[in-house]
C-alpha cells in the first residue's frame, strides 16, 4: 500500500542525541490520534542532511525539510500538513520562495549521489584524535563483536553482507575469512594491503588519512572472526602522511586498550603494526607482499598453496574492504547489502582523475552508471572537449569506450566489457588523447615494474611495448595489431602471478575498442589524438596569424622565423614539437598537421 | 589511560560530540582545515598558518581550530569547512592564505557567509 506522505526522521548519531527518537514518537502518536496511520508513514532514514541542525525531517513528496525539531512540534505539525496539507513555514529550513545565500551541500552535482561508508568519516573528523572517531560511533562494532557475538556470527554477518574484497579481485570477504578461520595453524595472521601503486589512484591512502581507525577496528573484529593474534599494515614508504597517521592511531588504540592485550577486557588479544613498502607495484600481489614482509625478495610464485606468512594461516584484505567491516557489523549485513546490485553489494570508492572538471574522491553505491560518475559527478569533461573513454583499473585494467558509458559499476558487468573494477583508479580520457600512447605509457609502466621472475611477463610486457612504440612512431606494420592481441594472450596465459596476467589488459582492451585508432597510426600515419610527436608536425595558419611573434618568443629552440609584422613560419627540421608556440597563439593559428596526410596531400597535388 | 571497557565508548563519544558539535558552549564556531595529501600539496598548511596567525594576532579565544582529511574534491583544495554554533558547516574552496583570512574575519568572527569563495553548506551523506 502505498502512503500519501512519507515522514522521513534522520535517525543519524547527531539526530538523536539532538532528540530525534523523542519526536519519531510523538509524531507516530499524534497520527494515530487523528487516524493518519494509512496515510502518513514515518520512515526512520540515515543522516538526511544539516544534522547540526537536527533533529532533521524531511516530508516526501513535496520534499519539505523541517529542523530543530522537538516533540512538541508533533501535534501542529501532524495537524497543519499532514492532515491539512499546509507545511508549517516557521519550523521549515528555508521558507520557499527564499533561497539560501549558497547551495546546500547536496544539493550539489559533485555531492548529490556519493553515499560514504568506507569514507563516513572524511572531512568531519581529526583522524590524529581517537576520541573523535569514537564520536562517531567509532569501536562500537568491535565491542559488539567481542561482547555479543561469536566468530561463526561475524563471519556470516559479512558472508551475509555480499562484501567483496575491494583490492580489485572481488573475492568473497565472509568466505575468505571463513577458511582461514578452519584452517590449523598459530598464529594466525592478518595483513591490511595498502601497497596502492596504480598510476593515478589514491583510495587506500585517502582512506587511512582520513580515518585511521576505521581500518584498524576492520582489522580487530576481523582478528576476532578468524582467531588471528597479529596484522600488518603494508603501506608504501611513498605515503608518509598516511604511514604518520596510521602509526599515531595505532599508538592510541593501544593506549585505550583496543589493540594488544585483552582487548575491551575480553580476553582477546590483537596487535598490529605497520610494514613500511619500498614502493615496487609487485608488492600488491600477495605472495610478493607476504615474502616482503617475511625479508625476501618480493617475487610472486605459483598457487596453491595460498598465500601465507611465515607459513601461518593469513587474511589479506585491502584498505577499503576492512574500513567497511566495521559499519557491517554496526548496522547489520542487510543494511549494506540493500545498497549495490545483485552480486556487488555497498559501495565502492574511486579516484576520479584525468581530464575531468571535478577530479577527487568518491564513494558511490556499486551499480551507479559510469555516465553519472563522469557528468554528474565528476562535472564533464573540461574546455568542451568529448570524451574518449574512461580507463578503469589502472595498469592492470582497461579502456572503456565512451559508447559503453552505461555500463554499471559492477565487478561482473565491467569484466564483461573487458575493462576490470581494479581497485577504484579512474582515468578519464578526452577527445584529445591518444589511446596508443596511454597504452604504452601503461606499459612502460608494467615493463618497469615486473619483477623479472617469469618471461612471459619480464619479456612479454618488453616486446608489447616496443611494438606500441613503433606504432606511436609511424613505424607500425600491417599484422601489428594481431601481434599485440596474440602475445597479449600469451602473456596473460603464461604469466605467474596478476601482475603479468593483467598487463596486457590495456593493449587488448585498446585494440578491442579503439582499432580504427590503431590502424590511423599504422596505415595513414596519422594520430587522431594529435599526441604522438612523430606523426604531425606543427604549422602556422597565415590567414589567422596576427603577427604578433608570440610563437617565436615562446621558441627554445629557434624553430619560429619570420619578423614582426609578417607571417611567421615553423622550421620543422628545428621543431622538438614541445608544444610552447601552440599553447601561447592566441589566435589558433599554430595547427597540428598530420605527416601523413600532408604527404598524401603533397601527392595527389 | 586505562584500558577501556565496552561501556566507556559512550561517554568518550558524548565528551567529544559536544566540541564536534559545538554544543554546550565549548566554543561558537569551528574551522577544519583539510589536510590530505592532496590539500597539503595545494598549500593547506599555509592556509593553516594564516588561520594560526588570526587566531594569535585577533586573542580569539571561543574558536575551534582543527584539521581534517580531504573532503572529496581534489581538485578545489586547500579546502576550509566553517561552522557556527547552531548554522549547516559551510565548506569553502580554493583557499589561500589571503581568502583564509578574509573567511575568518568575515565569517568565523562577523558572521557573514564569504559567498564568492563558498562551495556549499551542510554535510555529505553517510551510511
Amino acid at each position: 500500500m502505498a502512503y500519501r506522505v512519507n515522514a522521513m526522521i534522520c535517525t543519524c548519531t547527531n539526530c538523536i542525541s539532538n532528540g530525534s527518537l523523542a519526536v519519531k514518537d510523538a509524531l507516530e502518536e499524534e497520527i494515530k490520534k487523528l487516524g493518519l496511520e494509512e496515510d502518513v508513514a514515518v520512515v526512520p532514514t540515515g543522516a538526511g542532511g544539516l544534522c547540526v541542525r537536527g533533529p532533521i525531517l524531511v516530508v516526501q513528496p513535496d520534499g519539505i525539510f523541517y529542523e530543530k525539531l522537538s516533540p512538541k512540534d508533533a501535534p501542529r505539525l501532524v495537524e497543519e500538513h499532514f492532515l491539512k496539507g499546509r507545511p508549517v513555514q516557521s519550523l521549515m529550513h528555508t521558507p520557499p520562495g527564499e533561497e539560501g545565500p549558497i547551495p546546500e551541500l547536496r544539493s550539489i552535482p559533485f555531492f548529490k549521489d556519493q553515499r560514504l561508508v568506507a569514507l563516513r568519516n572524511r572531512g568531519m573528523i581529526d583522524p590524529d584524535k581517537i576520541d573523535e572517531y569514537i564520536a562517531r560511533d567509532g569501536y562500537k562494532a568491535l565491542a559488539k563483536a567481542l561482547g555479543a557475538m561469536t566468530p561463526q556470527e561475524v563471519i556470516d554477518e559479512v558472508k551475509a553482507s555480499g562484501l567483496r574484497g575491494r583490492g580489485g579481485a572481488g573475492f568473497s570477504t565472509g568466505r575468505k575469512w571463513e577458511s582461514r578461520a578452519r584452517m590449523e595453524g598459530t598464529p594466525k595472521y592478518l595483513v591490511c594491503n595498502a601497497d596502492e601503486g596504480d598510476p593515478g589512484a589514491f583510495m587506500d591512502r585517502s582512506i587511512i588519512e582520513a580515518d585511521p581507525h576505521s581500518i584498524i577496528e576492520g582489522m580487530a573484529i576481523g582478528a576476532y572472526a578468524v582467531g588471528a593474534s597479529h596484522g600488518y599494515v603494508y603501506v608504501r614508504m611513498e605515503y608518509p602522511l598516511a604511514v604518520e597517521r596510521m602509526g599515531r592511531a595505532i599508538e592510541q588504540a593501544r593506549e585505550y586498550g583496543l589493540l594488544g592485550e585483552d582487548v575491551f577486557g575480553s580476553g582477546f588479544d590483537f596487535d598490529l603494526e605497520i610494514f613500511r613498502g619500498a614502493g615496487a607495484f609487485v608488492c600488491g600481489e600477495t605472495t610478493a607482499l607476504v615474502a616482503s614482509i617475511e625479508g625476501r625478495a618480493p617475487e610472486p610464485r605459483q598457487r596453491p598453496p595460498r598465500t601465507a606468512l611465515w607459513g601461518k594461516p593469513t587474511v589479506i584484505n585491502n584498505v577499503e574492504t576492512w574500513a567497511n567491516v566495521p559499519a557491517i557489523v554496526n548496522w547489520g549485513a542487510k543494511w549494506f547489502a540493500d545498497m549495490g546490485t545483485e552480486k556487488s553489494k555497498g559501495t565502492k570508492v574511486f579516484s576520479v582523475a584525468g581530464n575531468i572538471v571535478n577530479a577527487g574522491l568518491v564513494e558511490v553505491p556499486m551499480g551507479i552508471t559510469l555516465r553519472e560518475i563522469v557528468y554528474d559527478i565528476g562535472g564533464g569533461i573540461p574546455n568542451g572537449k568529448k570524451l574518449k573513454a574512461v580507463q578503469t583499473g589502472g595498469p592492470s585494467g582497461g579502456f572503456i569506450p565512451a559508447s559503453l558509458l552505461d555500463l554499471p559499476v559492477d565487478f561482473e558487468r565491467l569484466q564483461e566489457a573487458g575493462a576490470i573494477m581494479g581497485s577504484g583508479g579512474m582515468i578519464v580520457i578526452d577527445e584529445d588523447s591518444c589511446i596508443v600512447d596511454v597504452a604504452k605509457y601503461f606499459l612502460a609502466f608494467t615493463n618497469d615494474e615486473s619483477c623479472g621472475k617469469c618471461t612471459s611477463c619480464r619479456e612479454g610486457s618488453e616486446a608489447l611495448y616496443l611494438i606500441l612504440d613503433r606504432i606511436s612512431k609511424g613505424q607500425g606494420q600491417e599484422g601489428d595489431v594481431e601481434l599485440l592481441e596474440e602475445l597479449g594472450e600469451a602473456v596473460r596465459d603464461a604469466s605467474l602471478c596478476g601482475l603479468g596476467q593483467s598487463l596486457p589488459n590495456p593493449v587488448l582492451s585498446a585494440v578491442t575498442h579503439f582499432r580504427d585508432e590503431f590502424e590511423a597510426h599504422i596505415r595513414d600515419k596519422v594520430c587522431p589524438g594529435g599526441v604522438c610527436k612523430a606523426l604531425f608536425q606543427y604549422e602556422i595558419d597565415e590567414a589567422k596569424c596576427t603577427r604578433c611573434g608570440l610563437c617565436k618568443k615562446s621558441c627554445s629552440y629557434g624553430a619560429v622565423e619570420g619578423e614582426r609584422k609578417s607571417v611567421h613560419r615553423v622550421l620543422a627540421e628545428r621543431c622538438s614539437k614541445c608544444g610552447a608556440c601552440y599553447e601561447v597563439c592566441p589566435a589558433d593559428a599554430v595547427v597540428k598537421v598530420p605527416v601523413g596526410k600532408r604527404e598524401a596531400l603533397a601527392t595527389t597535388a | 589511560m586505562s584500558k577501556l571497557k565496552p561501556g566507556d565508548l559512550a561517554a568518550i563519544a558524548e565528551k567529544s560530540r559536544r566540541t564536534m558539535l559545538l554544543r554546550e558552549g565549548t566554543a561558537r564556531a569551528k574551522v577544519i582545515v583539510h589536510m590530505g595529501t592532496c590539500g597539503i600539496a595545494a598549500g593547506a598548511r599555509n592556509v593553516m598558518k594564516a588561520i594560526a596567525e588570526e587566531m594569535e594576532t585577533r586573542d580569539v579565544q571561543d574558536v575551534i581550530v582543527t584539521i581534517s582529511s580531504c573532503a572529496g574534491l581534489c581538485s578545489r583544495e586547500p579546502m576550509l569547512t566553517v561552522e557556527l554554533e547552531d548554522q549547516p558547516a559551510v565548506k569553502y574552496v580554493d583557499m589561500t592564505p589571503e581568502k583564509a583570512k578574509r573567511v575568518f574575519a568575515d565569517h568565523v568572527l562577523g558572521g557573514r557567509i564569504v559567498t564568492e569563495y563558498a562551495l556549499a553548506a551542510g554535510s555529505e551523506r553517510t551510511l
